[in-house]
């Protein structure tokens, strides 16, 4: 019979999930960036080709894509404050349970409290 | 087949410079900054004023007519791409096998990290906000009107 492999403090639980989800949000947020850096330097080139890309971002797609690009930049600077804690804190690993699910918690509210004002502006 | 350990016949020497405690510890330091400067990034390109309605070229000029966001944004430039290309690093390491595609892909980070440094800090210095012949309705209100 297959019985699943003993639970670990680590594997499957929060420690792991926020291990990916830092991962995840990490490599989107660097191909933003690289992509960003690249658009900005348009500036350089003429007022009418940097508008014409900025326009991109104010289109309905990319304008609720924004709202998950915010919310991983949210999550992975916050996370990372919390790794950093579990570094150097010495109650670090006793709460990064409890760090981890306020992370969470402030991230939906922030990303909650920013979807309406900002789509009032891609859709206005 | 045994894997062969070799027998530490003498302590690990610490004469030569650890980089990557050195790359540990930048993404702790660069970390904390990067929070203040992006953050304040979203809140006042995105949340204040009109948000994303307003950037356009104007508003980018805007901002860089005062030397305190030039540095802003170059302090952001250096360090998101340093911090970003060592945490991709850190993945590449983690999941390539082979040496010469790992020393590959490394490379290939470093190179468009040193790129992209390069070209947006030119950017952000040698900006003209009131360029020769652009339409006046899409510059800056400081820039001098043109004589017809």
């Amino acid at each position: 019979m297959v019985t699943m492999p003993a639970g670990t403090l680590y594997r499957g639980k929060v420690g792991m999930w926020s291990w990916v989800l830092h991962r995840i949000s990490g490599v989107g947020i660097f191909f933003f960036l690289l992509v960003h850096i690249l658009d900005t330097a348009l500036v350089r080139v003429s007022p009418e080709a940097y508008n014409a890309v900025i326009a991109v971002y104010k289109t309905p797609i990319i304008g609720i894509a924004e709202l998950g690009l915010v919310g991983a930049i949210l999550f992975h600077g916050l996370n990372g404050l919390r790794v950093i804690a579990v570094d150097f804190w010495a109650q670090g690993t006793k709460y990064q349970a409890a760090m981890f699910w306020a992370i969470i918690v402030i991230t939906i509210v922030l990303v909650a409290a920013f979807t309406p004002v900002h789509l009032a502006r891609v859709f206005g | 087949m045994s894997v062969v350990i070799e027998t530490p016949n003498s302590p690990r020497t610490r004469n030569q410079a650890n980089w990557e405690k050195y790359g540990w510890l930048f993404m702790r330091i660069s970390g904390p900054l990067l929070i203040v400067l992006v953050f304040t990034h979203l809140v006042v390109n995105l949340v204040l004023g009109e948000g994303i309605k307003a950037i356009d070229f104007a508003f980018v000029a805007g901002k860089w007519a005062d030397p305190f966001w030039q540095y802003w944004d170059m302090a952001m430039l250096w360090l998101a791409m340093i911090h970003g290309t060592n945490g991709m690093r850190t993945i590449v390491n983690d999941y390539t096998e082979r040496v010469k595609v790992r020393t590959a892909l490394n490379t290939s980070l470093w190179a468009v990290c040193a790129l992209l440094i390069l070209l947006g800090t030119l950017v952000i210095f040698t900006f003209d906000p009131c360029p020769a012949g652009a339409a006046a309705d899409l510059l800056p209100s400081f820039c001098p009107a043109l004589t017809s």
